[in-house]
């Protein structure tokens, strides 16, 4: 099976610090994946190289079937081609209704005009209300999302990706701030998802990482030290010594 | 030529004992009295060399006369040296009240002329130095002989300018070819305006048209007709103006014959109606003309055949053409170092207008770094500064001291200013800053009006001390004012302080800080908000010296600051966020480019300014952080 | 997510259309052509012009309000709009004056004497002898019509798309902004920029081929054409800002990033409503010029554009009724305030004369107001609706 994206050899330094170093990644079309590290390994970065908010200064980031490079796209471009990315701290339209933000990410044509031309239809309010039920906000539709607590707005904004209809799914610390029922919950919808498309989920907390029971991968310093299942990661001396220090 | 050669050695010899009576000279007097009294400018010259001619006598009374201390008594001319009264001629006291005389100044110059010769060589070097600034405003071949003999000269300064002198009258008037060029040659490569202005008649050219190339004249240039440097038009009208062409008819006149000859609602027999067509008209004049009603114009043929039977060429009006080549050359050389010059003098300029534009952003940079906050008073705080100038200067009557008190205090009050603005409006809007640019321009209109109805609308003068007055001048083309010199000076020590506040000082330490994370600074224990509040009173205080800076060469209105506030902003969006040295970059760039493209069409600064503002616009297309961008981690937010 | 007719989902619409209609009637029936006399003309030109600032405010608030631009060039769309009209009114104007000065020679004029004449007249005080390039569909009202529009528009289109494309943002794209509009107007100051340089346009309220109609009926005339602009450009900019469009601009103003990861083109986004908000700047231009009778370049430098956001920001921004309240009440007050017939206030000691206050209060007010009302004099009609309604 070949892999939805492809990373290889990408380096991106600021000002001298290397914060993504030779990296090479890979994740097939269906596949749940943690990726671990501690701060400053690069997690943050390696996102933002995929989803095009930052460019690598060397490497080369390859995408589908057609293996199409993402480093000429930019955001919204790389975000059409179904990556979508969950940040760390809920970002929700506040000003605006839920309903209406998850209008806003219903996959749909993106452009200026066909979005002018966008008229409400019984599929996409009915889509809209499955989406809020499945991430329990149904009975919340007209609310201001700004009203809403911290851990409804990081449902919503979940509810949002979903509606996004992403193949992969680039997901930034979802336990940060979580109860231990929201992160059971957090942890079956992410297992979920995995079985149609790509997760990726960026995480420095191994508890969580253990429920999610799948493949890791440690980055440390800007490049890949581990991969494999958490119990072989975590046996892997290297790791031990980043994690445990010495 | 010879005469005046004799009359200066004379000079030299016979004024110490000058006490002799002269015969000549009395002689003169006598014949002329009536000229003597009421000279004309056009008669006088003959006179005047008649007297040079007598003697020592002859010239004193020639400098009284000039200098309108000749005086008539009982018919004899009298020199009057406040209260003495000597005869001219015999050098004896007279005892009677003299008439005086008034030349007027056409013949005070003839007089003059006369006298350069003598005044060469005379023992006073002031008189030396007028001497030649008189021959420097024209001189003649007879000067020219006269100024050989006087070559040495013991002060040093006046014998190199008696030699530039002699080139330049070699150049102009010496009858020997080789000797002219040899001489501009010699001067090739000078930039000195009377160099330039001894080269320019040389070049000079007239328009000339002959069937074929004139005999004997110095042809600069051929012409084709229909060229660039010719176009047909002005060719036709040199063919009518040396009569080889009837004037074409120009269609205001077609018109009026037209209007002149009409008979039964027609002219020629072409309705008046149908004479809106161009076509119709001249076919209605063709009509007239062959009824021998008007005069016949010049057709299209006609004026294609003298087209075509003359040749157009520029003579050069000066006949010798070893000495226009040499000139040619020599201009070419003077051009080039023109050329160089113009560009020192175009980089003073633009240093000066950078060290300007350097105090005007400074401020409004360091605010802008810190807070990320635009202040559209920062103009307002410039204008105070000039003011509170202003307002010391009418306490203090001396300059200096009052532009020493001023400085301080102007950075005073507007600091004091920026502070009161930040507590009170800018620290509530903190991380609005598209807020905090509006309530500041709110600020800025009510500040303009207040010093509107304090100060007036007239301009106030902001007079400079004495000794910031004047310029400091290279040459004819380099040359830069006090004022302007003193700003950047004035520029230099604030980048100094600032780099020591910024480097060296614990406040320096906490401004970079938040500068570069706000938020890890507030958690080391710095205070963001008054850090804040200090940077704010800082660059609102370099502000107000700015405004005095700006003040001693602008005239001080309430307006003042709105002038520079969109540069200064465009110098902050140009150098970069957060960092002095771009803002200096950004004062660099925008103050050299505007002399630049100023330079490139001078007169009209409105079009340089829309280019240079066109240019940052395409500038941030390349550069959006600046030409010195916000590093690490924190700028990508 | 039932389909109510966006009229109803918007009542604030219908109220500021219903109060445009009611209060165009009124000065109707008051003016000196059409009703009692009891508004004199100049007063009707002034309502009119007020109309038409309302209109360029509205654009202003979509682009500021809901887009996020704090776009201080605002008003060089608008000059932009006098200009392309003017250019016609005083061009055809001149044409017939002097057409009909030549037609009294003996001999009917050629084209070429006509154009000469007229260019003579215009352009005589700048010295220029020649139709300058920009004049050359001056002849025709379609044209300039065409131009009031595409001239702007192409003007916002490639700055909006250099400034946006170059992710220029926040303070720095209003400093631009401003550039752009400073940029202009010292161009247009130019005696050879082909607009007669500081001398601007004038005559303006006089319609070519309408000698006969006097100016009481002009001026209403131009009120009902300001009043059916504003409205019809209102219910477009609030259809606009109502849907899923609306949803996006009011994203982008407030998390442009994280609209970009939904993926949106930002850029497009941006780009559309730039350049129809300064489409509609300039018919409001194209309609006030005329009321006006002049245009010069200070009409555009940078403080008018500034101005412009003042009154937003004091009417309340983010809501197109807000824009609209903040024009009028803000402009006419100050015209009011600086006409000298305001009563002056007799402290002791002192007499605070309005003409030299105005500017004083109006800064310091708008301070007040961004302050302790940041949303303005439409945040008290919040107090009637809990939410407020975001049309």
């Amino acid at each position: 099976m070949s892999a939805l994206l492809e990373v290889s050899g990408i380096s991106k330094s600021f000002d001298g610090f290397k914060a993504i170093n030779n990296l090479s990644f890979s994740i097939n079309a269906v596949e749940l994946r943690a990726v671990i590290g501690p701060n400053g390994a690069g997690k943050t970065t390696f996102m933002d190289i995929v989803t095009g908010k930052t460019r690598p200064d060397a490497g080369e980031v390859l995408w589908g079937d057609g293996s199409k490079s993402l480093l000429k796209m930019n955001e919204a471009q790389i975000a059409r081609e179904g990556i979508g990315r969950k940040f760390q701290r809920p970002t929700v339209f506040e000003d605006q209704s839920v309903a209406d933000n998850l209008i806003m990410a219903l996959k749909a044509d993106r452009s200026p005009f066909a979005v002018l031309r966008w008229r409400p239809t019984a599929e996409s309010g009915a889509r809209v209300a499955e989406l809020a039920a499945e991430v329990g906000l149904a009975d919340q539709l007209p609310r201001l999302a700004g009203e809403l607590s911290h851990g409804q707005k990081q449902w919503l904004e979940i509810g949002m990706l979903l509606a996004q209809e992403p193949r992969l799914l680039l997901v930034d610390e979802p336990a940060a701030g979580m109860t231990l029922a929201e992160r059971e919950q957090t942890t079956t919808l992410l297992c979920r998802l995995a079985e149609t498309r790509a997760v990726v989920v960026v995480e420095h907390d191994m508890d969580f990482v253990r429920r999610l029971n799948c493949r890791v991968t440690v980055l440390h310093q800007g490049s890949v030290l581990a991969e494999g299942s958490l119990d072989h990661v975590t046996r892997n001396p290297d790791v031990i010594d980043v994690y445990l220090g010495r | 030529m010879t005469r005046l050669r004799l009359i200066a050695c004379a000079l030299a010899l016979l004024l110490p004992s000058s006490l002799l009576a002269n015969p000549a000279l009395d002689a003169v007097i006598a014949g002329n009295l009536d000229q003597i009294e009421q000279p004309s400018r056009r008669t006088v010259e003959p006179l005047v060399a008649q007297i040079a001619a007598t003697g020592p006598e002859g010239l004193a009374l020639l400098q009284a006369w000039a200098d309108r201390n000749l005086g008539l008594a009982d018919g004899r001319a009298v020199i009057v040296d406040g209260d003495d009264v000597t005869d001219a001629v015999t050098g004896a006291p007279v005892t009677a009240t003299p008439q005086m005389l008034r030349p007027n100044s056409g013949v005070r110059g003839v007089i003059e002329q006369a006298l350069v010769a003598g005044a060469l060589t005379d023992p006073d070097p002031r008189r030396r130095a007028a001497a030649l600034d008189s021959l420097a405003r024209g001189g003649d071949a007879e000067q020219l002989t006269a100024l050989r003999a006087a070559l040495d000269d013991p002060d040093p300064t006046l014998a190199a300018r008696k030699a530039r002198m002699e080139r330049l009258l070699t150049i102009q008037h010496d009858p020997d070819s080789a000797a002219r060029v040899a001489a501009i040659e010699q001067m090739a490569g000078d930039v000195g305006l009377d160099f330039r202005g001894v080269l320019n008649p040389l070049l000079a050219t007239q328009p000339l048209v002959a069937p074929e190339p004139p005999a004997g004249a110095n042809v600069a240039r051929e012409l084709t007709p229909g060229s660039d440097a010719l176009p047909r038009e002005a060719a036709l009208a040199q063919l009518v103006r040396q009569g080889l062409l009837q004037p074409p008819l120009s269609r205001a006149d077609q018109r009026a014959a037209l209007a002149a000859n009409i008979t039964d609602g027609a002219v020629g027999g072409v309705p008046v109606a149908t004479l809106s067509d161009p076509a119709a008209r001249d076919r209605a004049y063709e009509a007239l003309e062959a009824a021998g009603a008007v005069p016949p114009a010049a057709t299209e043929t006609e004026a294609q055949a003298a087209l075509e039977a003359n040749r157009f060429y520029d003579i050069h009006v000066e006949p010798d053409a070893a000495v226009t080549e040499a000139a040619k050359a020599a201009q070419i050389r003077a051009q080039v170092r023109l050329g160089a010059m113009r560009g020192i003098d175009l980089g003073l300029d633009a240093l000066s207008l950078a060290s300007i534009y350097f105090l005007a952003a400074i401020g409004l940079a360091v605010t802008f770094g810190v807070m990320r906050v635009i202040n559209m008073a920062h103009g307002e705080f410039i204008m105070m500064g000039a003011y509170t100038a202003y307002t010391v200067q009418t306490v203090i009557a001396d300059r200096t001291l009052s532009l020493v008190v001023a400085l301080p205090l102007a950075f005073a009050v507007t600091a004091l200013a920026g502070v009161v603005l930040y507590r009170l409006v800018i620290r509530h809007l903190a991380h609005r800053p598209l807020e905090t640019l509006l309530a500041t321009f709110g600020v800025s209109i009510a500040l303009q009006q207040l010093a509107k109805n304090i100060f007036g609308t007239q301009a106030r003068p902001l007079t400079a001390p004495a000794w910031l007055e004047g310029s400091i001048t290279i040459n004819d083309v380099i040359g830069i004012s006090s004022i302007r010199v003193a700003i950047f000076v004035l520029a230099l020590l604030f980048l100094a302080l600032f780099l020591f506040i910024m480097k060296r000082t614990r406040l320096g330490l906490e401004v970079r800080a938040v500068t570069q994370n706000p938020g890890m600074a507030a958690s080391m224990g710095i205070n963001p908000d008054r850090i804040a509040m200090m940077t704010f009173g800082l660059g609102s205080g370099i502000a107000g010296i700015a405004g005095v800076a700006i003040g001693l060469f602008a005239q001080v209105t309430s307006e003042i600051g709105q002038q520079y506030i969109v540069q200064s902003f465009m110098t902050v969006v140009v150098g970069g966020v957060g960092n002095i040295w771009g803002t200096l970059a950004g004062a660099t760039l925008i103050g050299g480019l505007s002399k630049v493209i100023e330079s490139f069409n001078p007169g009209n600064t409105l079009a340089a300014q829309t280019f240079m503002i066109l240019f940052i616009i395409i500038f941030i297309q390349f550069r959006p952080r600046g030409i010195i961008p916000q590093k690490g981690r924190a700028a990508e937010v | 997510m039932t389909r109510t007719p966006f009229i109803l989902r918007n009542p604030s619409v219908l109220i500021v259309l219903a109060g445009l209609a009611v209060f165009t009637v009124a000065v109707t029936l008051l003016s000196q052509a059409y009703g009692t006399g009891a508004v004199p003309t100049s007063m009707v030109k002034v309502l009119g012009k007020t109309l038409c600032l309302a209109l360029a405010a509205v654009a202003m608030d979509l682009v500021w309000g809901y887009l996020g631009i704090l776009s201080l060039g605002q008003m060089a769309f608008f000059a932009l709009g006098g200009y392309m009209i003017g250019q016609w009114l005083m061009y055809a104007r001149t044409e017939g004056i002097v057409a009909a000065q030549l037609a009294q020679g003996p001999i009917p004029a050629t084209a070429q004497e006509l154009q000469d004449a007229v260019t003579n007249q215009i352009f005589g005080v700048v010295g220029a002898s020649e139709l300058p390039l920009v004049w050359s569909f001056a002849h025709s009202l379609t044209l300039q019509l065409i131009l009031v529009l595409a001239v702007p528009g192409l003007l916002a289109l490639v700055f909006g798309w250099l400034a946006f494309r170059s992710r220029v943002n926040g303070v720095y794209l209003s400093i631009l902004t401003q550039a752009m509009t400073l940029a202009l107007a010292l161009w247009l100051f130019q005696n050879d920029s082909g607009f007669r340089g500081n001398n601007g346009l004038s005559g303006l309220q006089n319609l070519p081929g309408l000698d006969h109609v006097d100016q009481a009926t002009l001026s209403v005339w131009f009120l009902w054409a300001s009043a059916a602009a504003l409205a019809l450009f209102y219910a477009l900019a609030a259809w606009l800002v109502s849907g899923k469009f609306g949803s996006v601009v009011r994203a982008i103003r407030d998390d442009e990033t994280r609209v970009r990861f939904l993926g949106y083109p930002v850029e497009g986004f941006k780009l559309v409503v730039f350049t129809l908000a300064a489409m509609i700047t300039a018919v409001a231009g194209a309609l006030y010029y005329p009321q006006a009778g002049i245009i010069n370049p200070a009409e555009m430098m940078p403080i008018a554009s500034i101005y412009l956001a003042v009154w937003v920001a004091i009417g309340g921004r983010g809501r197109l009724y807000g824009a609209v309240i903040g024009a009028v009440v803000v402009s006419l007050l100050s015209s009011w305030f600086t006409g000298g017939r305001a009563p002056s206030i007799h402290l002791p000691g002192y007499v605070v004369n309005w003409v030299d206050w105005w500017q004083v209060a109006l800064g310091l007010s708008f301070v007040l107001v961004t302050l302790y009302a940041p949303k303005g004099i439409a945040g008290v009609f919040d107090l009637f609706s809990r939410r407020g309604d975001r049309a």
